[in-house]
């Protein structure tokens, strides 16, 4: 098979970090745990790859782990967002223009009323920050991300034959959605879940940025690029690395999900044709 | 001297040759009639006279209009000679017009864009075209939306903005194919007028033969991208002379050979049938009366009987088909199917009774499954899936004239006919007693359309079955019915014995249809 | 149109009075006494009682939520504890940083985004719309903290152009004021136009491909012309919600990129709000956030409502 070319690197790119997320649980060049003042900041070289930062630990190895924060933290929230999302939006489908319809359309635009960022600083002025925090914050705001796409993409074609076909033949609406409605919409989910998992990885950044995210001593992206902020005159490295980290896996996840929307959609536009 | 002289026009994307060596001569005031299936190749011949084939097609030949050379014309210069000296309306009036801009913007453009007119100036002018297409003002000014107009409405307006520089050439492209029987007559007697006042040619793109035969000077029979025979119409009719035009028309008043056997047991019965819907709200508070989609039909449907069922669209006829189907409830009187009731909780041994084939053979199947799922999918009704289900596909598939092997292959696979082929097989897996076809052959090109008309005749036949016909094509009512229904606003207005009722229909709605539908002419 | 309008307003008051609910919800549901919660655990019981009685947290839920809507609803938004000021005083001082950084972001974003897609979807597949699509894949990826972050050493640090961050204050002078609020909005617009860009210019596209444009091309309009006259105000409809969407994630983004600059805006406030335990603070700069949010929804359905004739009877 053909595969597009934004497909190959992005899913490259991606996969790089995904793998560098799982060796960090077996291996890191060094321990991110452990604290050597002796050797702080220092900058990129043979033994340190990315230099060091203000407590002396690796950049590279703590790049690693957080890449483990950030792709469990966007992986769980999509999953939420699916989950949670994809259900209710096929209710409302199989229930068009009904108050149960209307209830869950209302409801999610009240959830889109609160972007993450609030709904993370209400959770964290209750509970303290977590990496928790961001993983609800987030995937809370997936949810009616996916119950409009679910919803939408089920609307047109619970508005097809095929679908009355097998009303004829006694299916109900929960059977239809799960053998007609749900495989035929597969591929928007999968796209919207690429797209949706890189924007987890930037608001994760950003909330552990702000200190409503993953905790010191968790190394994240986030927390790395606001521990280099004052630091940015004299070791601009601090902040160039966590940041290319944040830039490529996203790009590399966009670059994935326009490949897969290329590989997806053309076929189903020449089914119905 | 003709107006239109086209000399060779090829065309072709790659190494896909989509015209041969079309030519053709078009004169003054003319009406010339482009008849051919789907993939023929005749909107492609259109576009090219407009130079609105999309960038990668490659044209040679010669399309001369009053002396012009429409092919080698730059960009430019075809763009002061589109809308001006050749104009040209499409199929689709739902999507042909701007839907954020007003008609009256719509119609004035074309004479603002060719600069012949100022905005108020074009506004009137507008005015007066609308008012020829006959769209007065009083009903509709100038400011209405396409989307408050119908269907037959939006066509007029595109009517209307072809003709506002009253161009020497009109090109239409299954203009009436979308609409309603009595609108498609209004529409092709306001070309026919137009023709004939304003004194412009008219080329007239068709897949129906009955379309030109009431309306061309003139007829071309295209074929895969060439035309086959072109000459008069009254000798193109008399005479075919190319085996493609005899098949073409034999096929399009085919009536396929039955041997009706009704049996006078009562197989369906409506009484009184009533379904409404409630309708948008008009205000915050106000509620309009429910809407009556079918309102008090009756009728018996005979064990063994073809009964067909005709009404334009917004008649209700959707409507009563999934009240019988046992989809939606009524809100009054009752459906009977083998004397037991029909409705949403009716048995599943009961909806076996009933299957039914849909007119679109692209929505009617899940792309993700192969056909013997497909066709399999009315076991679901039993209580246990019987051992031999594959079997039971596979001979059902073949009596439909289908093989085995396309049990797996995907339905992407297989042409419109095909599809509807697969669909009548889905529906007699569970070997119903009346199969429900709901403009099951409107979507087929004729010759196509004729063979599944053949298969549905054969299998009525062989296995006893009913058929409860919906159509809004009378020709096709009439070839395969015994008996027939007229619907309109929810009522039957008429009913009887499907020769009776054509040759002497009694209600005034039955005359203006069959009036309105083209014949063809006797061969 | 009126009573459209009128509609929608009546929902997104729904809205907005559900999101009062959940807010008020979230705060209560705080395990323990928010008294106590905001005081620390070794607070004297005297001290506990005067908060609560100056939280209003005496009375049944109900009266507390309707009080606290009654303030807000005549500018009362309570008193901080830990300023000692009103809070109503604390947000006015702040809102005039974020919000004309995330209008100011909007408008940038705006003005970059719709000639950018515009052009990318005229050359369709040539070398300008290559590259164009190309750097707005980048742009997108690009977290905006971090891009501002290389901004600030790149412009103020080492070109020195701009200052590092701060604000000087309005009454300054409108000009030092905006270029202080520039780079910052820099960062939070570059990402959002290549969204932006991007749905400009599929939304051109998928217009250029209907056939309302095929019927405008055999009137004779040039492909310029079907575009200008045509495809502009219907590509504009699905862009239009975008805008809108894209102003709470402005909002939002603003918040956290005045901690780049040190600007004191209304992020300041909230974070310290958070740090501090100032919850009265903090359901007050959320709820107005929310409002703002809402706000915004309203005024682009107006806005959908006046590009697309179809949705203005509907309802």
């Amino acid at each position: 098979m053909n595969l597009p070319r934004s497909l190959i690197i992005g899913g490259f790119l991606f996969a790089v970090f995904l793998l560098a997320a799982i060796l960090s649980f077996v291996w890191t060049p060094y321990d991110v745990e452990v604290l050597n003042i002796a050797a702080k900041l220092r900058p990129p070289g043979a033994t340190h790859w990315f230099g060091t930062d203000h407590f002396g630990r690796d950049i590279f190895s703590m790049i690693m782990v957080g890449a483990r924060t950030s792709i469990a933290v966007a992986i769980v929230a999509v999953g939420i967002g699916i989950g949670l999302g994809v259900p209710l939006g096929l209710w409302a489908a199989a229930n068009h223009r009904s108050w149960l319809d209307e209830v869950i359309m209302r409801g999610n635009d009240l959830v889109f009323a609160f972007p993450s960022l609030v709904i993370a600083i209400l959770i964290t002025a209750v509970f303290g920050p977590s990496a928790i925090n961001a993983i609800i914050a987030i995937g809370i705001f997936n949810i009616p991300v996916f119950a409009r796409i679910s919803r939408g993409g089920a609307l047109s074609i619970w508005t097809l034959d095929y679908i009355l076909s097998a009303r004829v033949v006694g299916k109900g609406t929960l059977r239809i959605s799960a053998e007609h409605i749900l495989p035929n919409i597969a591929n928007l989910l999968i796209v919207q879940g690429t797209i949706q998992f890189s924007l987890g990885i930037l608001a994760e950044a950003a909330l552990s940025y702000v200190g409503l995210g993953a905790q010191p001593p968790t190394p994240s992206w986030g927390r790395m690029l606001a521990d280099s902020q004052t630091m940015i005159s004299f070791a601009p490295h601090l902040a160039l690395f966590p940041g290319f980290a944040i830039l490529l896996t996203v790009l590399g996840l966009n670059l994935m999900g326009d490949g897969l929307r290329d590989i997806l959609d053309p076929k189903i536009r020449r089914l119905r044709q | 001297m003709s107006l239109l002289s086209v000399k060779n026009l090829c065309l072709a994307i790659g190494t896909l040759e989509i015209l041969r060596n079309i030519s053709f001569n078009l004169g003054k005031g003319e009406v010339f009639g482009v008849v051919g299936e789907s993939g023929s190749g005749k909107s492609m011949t259109a576009l090219a006279l407009m130079g609105l084939t999309p960038g990668f097609a490659i044209t040679s030949g010669r399309a001369e209009l009053d002396g012009t050379d429409l092919i080698n014309l730059s960009e430019g210069e075809m763009c002061a000679l589109r809308g001006n000296q050749i104009a040209m309306i499409f199929q689709e009036p739902m999507t042909a017009l701007n839907p954020v801009q007003t008609i009256g913007d719509q119609v004035a453009e074309t004479l603002i864009i060719h600069k012949r007119a100022n905005r108020r100036e074009a506004r009137k002018i507008a005015r007066e075209k609308l008012n020829r297409v006959g769209l007065p003002a009083e009903q509709f000014p100038l400011d209405r939306y396409p989307h408050e107009l119908s269907g037959g409405q939006r066509q007029r307006v595109s009517i209307a903005l072809a003709i506002a520089l009253r161009p020497k050439l009109l090109i239409a492209d299954e203009p009436t194919t979308a609409l309603d029987v009595t609108t498609q007559a209004q529409i092709l007697d306001l070309l026919k007028s137009l023709v004939a006042e304003e004194g412009m040619a008219l080329m007239l793109i068709t897949h129906d033969l009955a379309v030109v035969a009431g309306i061309a000077d003139q007829v071309a029979v295209m074929q895969n991208g060439e035309i086959v025979e072109v000459g008069p119409t009254a000798q193109i009719f008399r005479q075919m002379r190319h085996p493609y035009t005899r098949q073409l028309f034999a096929a399009s008043g085919h009536v396929p050979a039955r041997d009706p056997q009704t049996e006078d047991a009562p197989l369906l019965t409506v009484t009184d049938a009533v379904r409404t819907y409630a309708m948008p709200r008009s205000g915050l508070f106000s509620r309009p009366p429910p809407f009556p989609a079918v309102n008090g039909v009756s009728f018996t449907l005979n064990k063994g009987e073809n009964l067909g069922l005709v009404g334009e669209s917004g008649c209700g006829k959707s409507t009563l088909t999934r009240a019988i189907l046992g989809l939606e409830p009524l809100q009054g009187g009752q459906i009977s199917l083998l004397g037991q009731p029909v409705g949403p909780k009716m048995p599943n041994s009961l909806r076996s009774a009933v299957q039914v084939v849909f007119q679109d053979p692209y929505g009617s199947f899940n792309p993700r499954w192969k056909v013997a799922r497909l066709v399999a999918e009315p076991f679901h009704l039993q209580p246990n899936v019987p051992a031999d289900w594959h079997q039971q596909v596979a001979d059902a598939l073949v009596s439909v004239g289908m093989v085995e092997r396309d049990m797996d292959k995907y339905i992407h696979e297989f042409s419109g006919g095909q599809r509807q082929r697969i669909a009548i097989a889905r529906a007699l897996i569970l070997r119903p007693e009346l199969i429900v076809l709901d403009e099951a052959v409107s979507a087929l090109d004729v010759s196509i359309r004729a063979q599944i008309l053949d298969l549905l005749a054969d299998l009525s036949d062989r296995l006893d079955l009913s058929y409860l016909f919906i159509s809004h094509d009378l020709g096709v009512v009439r070839a395969i019915t015994d008996r027939v229904l007229v619907m309109k606003d929810g009522k039957i207005v008429e009913s009887g014995p499907t020769g009776q009722v054509f040759t002497n229909p009694q209600h005034a709605y039955t005359q203006q249809l069959i009036a309105a539908t083209p014949r063809l002419p006797d061969a | 149109m009126l009573r459209f309008a009128a509609t929608r307003l009546i929902s997104l008051s729904l809205s907005l009075l559900a999101a009062s609910v959940v807010i008020f919800a979230v705060i209560e549901v705080i395990p323990g006494d928010p008294a106590s919660f905001m005081l620390g655990l070794n607070a004297e019981p005297d001290t506990v009682m005067a908060l609560r009685d100056q939280l209003g947290l005496n009375g049944s839920i109900l009266s507390r939520y309707l009080s606290w809507i009654g303030g807000m609803l005549s500018g009362d938004f309570g008193t901080s504890y830990t300023y000692r000021v009103p809070v109503s005083e604390l947000i006015l001082a702040r809102i005039w940083i974020s919000l004309p950084l995330a209008i100011y972001a909007l408008l940038l974003s705006t003005l970059i985004a719709f000639p950018v897609g515009l052009i990318a979807a005229a050359r369709r597949g040539k070398a300008s719309d290559i590259g164009i699509m190309a750097s707005t894949q980048l742009g997108i990826a690009v977290p905006n903290f971090w891009f501002a972050m290389l901004l600030v050493l790149v412009f103020a640090i080492n070109l020195r152009w701009f200052s590092a961050g701060g604000f000087p204050g309005w009454d300054q002078g409108f000009w030092l004021g905006l270029k202080s609020l520039t780079l910052p909005a820099i960062a939070l617009a570059l990402p959002q136009a290549s969204i932006l860009a991007r749905i400009m210019r599929s939304s051109l596209l998928d217009t250029l491909d209907q056939d309302y444009i095929r019927t405008a091309r055999a009137k004779g309009l040039s492909r310029r012309q079907t575009i200008t006259r045509h495809a502009l105000r219907n590509a504009m409809i699905p862009v239009l919600t975008i805008i809108g969407m894209q102003f709470s994630f402005l909002l939002a983004g603003a918040i956290i990129i005045e901690n780049v600059f040190f600007l004191p805006g209304l992020g300041r406030l909230i974070f310290q709000g958070i740090t501090q335990r100032d919850l009265i603070v903090v359901e007050s700069v959320v709820m107005l956030l929310v409002f703002a949010v809402i706000s915004v929804t309203f005024l682009v359905d107006l806005a959908y409502a006046m590009a697309d004739p179809r949705l203005r009877r509907r309802k």
